[in-house]
């Protein structure tokens, strides 16, 4: 088979055998695949956080659902302020930054532009390591104001309400004794899984990254003719993105 | 890229020295993971058996001493009686068993990897490293699954579904320690080794098709091993979730499966919030599809083997495919017939009540074209196609049980009775089993290049078919009358006692039909070495994997993969000498392999290739059945 050339072989119908029918190579197929299966898993963690969610909408103010909008209000340097939202906002930029500059990085692969490549990996691996960071921060200012896996103290309660829509974004911010209550227990916990899984895929990715950025450094691509592993290794940091807007949606709009 | 220069690199890997590690250990040869699958599957069926026979000896003479069970177990059968919290144990280490590491790993891992290549044309599996991977994982999840019934608080006690709270607080019994934690993590090594394989299984069917073997014609081994990765790809990732929300509630204080539980009015634990029937729903979306992913591979063998022989194309070929991939699509969105008493809402019950009824239709598609198949046919009783008729009976026969237990109405009254345990194990269990006994008759010749003793098979056959029913069928009666399932004794409740006869029949059942499959293990093992030596094709069967040399090779073809010129299923065509015309043979005037790219072959047999395909067979089938043509 080998012999036969390339447009010879692609003149054959689709789905008669002898050729990949979507015109792709195993390994792409594959990724393809994986990545469906992934969807699945991450479907089930946040059908569980839905569930979790919804099992705990009653009547009383204290037992709702946290306002992520009032917990995630922090940014680095900016004691005190009530920003909310905006520091993720900043990490959802940069993840999506990121996968601009590994699409760069593809089409420089098919222009087999070897330089290219390489520079635009290395700003994706940076995309990819200033995402981690941003997240880990945000883990400890977290876990700094008192939220455990086994408890809940982000209840808001009447009081509270009254305090927190008193404030104007950018406006000075602190939460008066009395104002907070406990509230659902998984909250913080479902937080620290799903986004951690989330992050434990884009650790996956980074290193996925670096390896690629090597490989592309030492010639192994140019040798072989074709950047096709730029291209699986952009599928799976694409869908990690694309999972991330889900994971944001989730846990920090509604 | 090009996809010449990918042919290249994929041949180029082909040659190379090997080793002992690198040919029986480490190999990335598909033919040799299959045999590595069927035996660690055969290892784990043997000890899941023995355990079945364990608890079946402590549910037929409870008060009895067995002075074997205390050499055996040491302090889980003191003065010869079985522990109770180690009968837990086994029930659940059996189930988990049986389930996964024989009917799913053992079954799906043995022949998708050795058939799919093989039947569709392809050097190897489109990743061979990955499908090493695969079978590793399997094997390392195998040995912690093994170790967990070791351990000094005993094995994971909550049966195989592992329902929290049992599962869930390290406390609640002994089995629910270290041992279900082990169980926990031997779950996860194996989800990772069905992903591995079942990503591997869907790109080889679909990117390395020889050329002519279009999707409408592979046999439909095939199109059963497909379907089977595509559920095992989409639902066991749900599985991971929640073993993964699982294990932080063990381990970690989260409370999101526990409810508060009060013992005297005070809180027993400090979680709260949680709810025990989400981990249900989540398992059952995996557990569902997975009684398919145990069960569609042995179809597909079966529809193999009866086709080869009864040397009758299969009937209704497309209606197979269409009814697995209605199977397929069905499996998840029917798990809630498993909770129909968890609380769940009864509108919501009626929904999955209607759904799961409708599974009937594609399941009974399937019988009635075994059947038909088998009609008038030209039938060669080997011991394959006896285990394949045997699973034919056997799905019947708990397939219509099915619905009874699909009824939420009677599956309230029939629920943890031993009706389901009748049920299920007639139609996941038996006729898995027997769908991989078909399997193996089979293609041993295909395996080991020899063939295996038909007497002995015979043997086999009718002793395990008849000591299976004998096992099973009484157990519809005794759920009917209301003995749970998972009880460890019942000569104390006065109403289950009238049972013990039946009991100890089916005790003893089961200990002859597990002797008999010592005849199996001698056949097996007896032949590898020293059976008889197989011909090229010894059931002049059509399908591809015949035309491979007999002793294996790496690369499975020297030279060119053959062609493909036909359907898999074209036996006795009046216009042929033999009773069979390979796939890979071309019609008289027809080019050969050879040289440019052949345009797609046989437009000239267009009639049979319409026998073959959609309702005009099937009318066709009517006719003949009727004696109307």
């Amino acid at each position: 088979m080998a012999n036969h050339s390339e447009a010879a072989f692609e003149q054959q119908p689709m789905w008669a055998g002898g050729r990949s029918p979507f015109n792709v190579s195993y390994g792409k197929l594959m990724m393809w695949i994986f990545l469906l299966s992934d969807a699945f898993t991450f479907s089930s963690l946040l059908v569980q956080y839905g569930a979790q969610r919804f099992s705990n909408v009653v009547t009383p103010v204290t037992t709702k659902w946290p306002d992520p909008a009032s917990i995630f209000n922090h940014f680095p340097g900016l004691h005190g302020i009530h920003l909310p939202l905006l520091f993720v906002s900043v990490m959802t930029f940069i993840l999506i930054l990121s996968s601009v500059t590994m699409v760069l990085a593809v089409e420089a692969g098919h222009r087999k532009a070897k330089k290219e490549v390489a520079r635009y990996m290395i700003y994706t691996i940076l995309g990819g390591i200033a995402f981690l960071s941003c997240q880990a921060w945000e883990w400890a200012t977290f876990i700094h104001e008192g939220a455990r896996l086994n408890h809940n103290f982000f209840g808001i309660t009447e009081q509270g309400y009254k305090h927190l829509h008193s404030v104007k974004f950018g406006q000075h911010f602190e939460w008066a004794a009395g104002d907070r209550t406990f509230g659902p227990v998984p909250f913080a916990a479902l937080f620290f899984i799903v986004t951690g899984f989330h992050g434990f895929h884009v650790f996956s990715g980074v290193v996925i990254n670096v390896i690629v950025y090597i490989m592309t450094r030492r010639g192994v691509f140019e040798r072989r003719g074709h950047y096709e592993m730029i291209e699986k290794a952009g599928l799976y940091w694409h869908f990690v993105d694309l999972v991330w807007v889900f994971v944001f949606t989730f846990f920090y709009l509604i | 890229m090009s996809t010449a220069a990918l042919h290249a690199e994929h041949e180029g890997h082909h040659h190379h020295k090997e080793s002992f590690i690198s040919k029986y250990v480490f190999s990335m040869d598909h033919k040799m993971i299959s045999k590595q699958f069927l035996i660690t599957g055969i290892i784990m069926g043997i000890i899941g058996m023995g355990m079945s026979l364990l608890f079946r000896l402590q549910l037929a003479w409870p008060d009895e001493q067995f002075g074997i069970l205390e050499m055996l177990l040491g302090k889980w059968a003191v003065d010869g009686k079985l522990d109770p919290n180690f009968y837990m144990g086994l029930v659940t280490i059996h189930g988990t068993i049986m389930v996964f590491y024989v009917l799913t790993a053992g079954l799906s891992g043995t022949f998708s990897n050795l058939l799919i290549p093989l039947q569709v044309g392809a050097r190897d599996m489109a990743s061979p490293f990955l499908n090493m991977l695969s079978y590793w994982f399997f094997f390392l999840s195998s040995v912690v699954l093994l170790v967990s019934v070791g351990v000094e608080t005993g094995p994971a006690s909550a049966g195989w579904t592992v329902y929290p709270p049992l599962s869930a607080l390290e406390k609640a019994m002994p089995g629910s320690g270290l041992g279900m934690t082990l169980w926990l993590v031997a779950i996860v090594l194996f989800i990772v080794s069905a992903l591995l394989g079942g990503i591997n299984y869907i790109s080889t069917v679909l990117n390395m098709r020889t050329k002519g073997m279009s999707m409408n014609r592979m046999p439909l081994t095939i199109w059963a091993f497909f379907f089977t990765a595509v559920l095992g790809l989409l639902s066991f990732p749900v599985l991971l979730g929640a073993g993964l929300f699982l294990i932080f509630d063990r381990s970690f204080g989260t409370s999101f499966y526990l409810s508060d539980i009060y013992l005297e009015g005070v809180g027993a634990l400090e979680n709260i919030g949680g709810s025990p029937v989400l981990y249900q729903h989540l398992f059952w979306f995996l557990g569902h599809p997975e009684v398919y992913i145990i069960l569609m591979p042995a179809l597909g063998i079966t529809s193999e083997v009866i086709s080869t022989n009864a040397r009758k194309p299969i009937f209704g070929y497309t209606a197979m495919v269409i009814s697995l991939m209605g199977i397929s699509f069905l499996s998840f969105i029917v798990w809630g017939h498993h909770m129909f008493i968890t609380g769940m809402n009864p509108f919501l019950g009626s929904v999955f009540m209607i759904l799961t009824l409708i599974i009937a239709v594609p399941s009974a598609v399937k019988v009635f074209n075994y059947l038909t198949t088998l009609w008038k046919g030209n039938l060669r009783f080997t011991p394959a196609m006896l285990f394949s008729i045997g699973l034919v009976s056997f799905f019947i026969s708990g397939g219509v049980t099915g619905i009874w237990l699909g009824n939420a109405a009677i599956d309230i009254q029939l629920h943890d009775s031993y009706f389901v345990v009748a049920h299920f194990h007639l139609v996941m269990g038996s006729s898995a089993i027997f769908g991989m006994f078909a399997g193996i008759y089979h293609w041993f010749p295909r395996m080991y290049g020899r063939m295996l003793n038909n007497v002995l098979g015979y043997f086999h056959f009718w002793i395990t078919f008849i000591c299976a029913y004998l096992v099973f069928f009484p157990m519809h009666f005794m759920g009917l009358a209301g003995v749970p399932r998972r009880y460890y004794m019942f000569t104390l409740v006065k109403d289950f006692d009238v049972w013990m006869d039946v009991n100890k029949l089916i005790t003893i059942a089961a200990i002859i039909g597990g002797a008999a499959q010592l005849l199996f293990l001698y056949n097996f093992f007896y032949s590898i070495f020293r059976g008889k030596k197989s011909e090229q094709n010894p059931w002049q069967s059509n399908s591809l994997e015949w035309s491979a040399p007999v002793k294996h090779i790496h690369g499975n073809w020297p030279g060119e993969i053959p062609t493909v010129y036909r359907g898999p299923y074209e036996y006795s065509r009046p216009d042929r000498e033999e009773d069979f015309f390979p796939q890979y043979i071309p019609d008289e005037g027809q080019e050969t392999g050879t040289g440019a790219p052949s345009k797609t072959p046989a437009p000239e047999h267009k009639e049979v290739a319409e026998e073959n395909a959609g309702h005009s067979v099937f009318f066709a089938a009517i006719r003949r059945v009727f004696g109307l043509s």
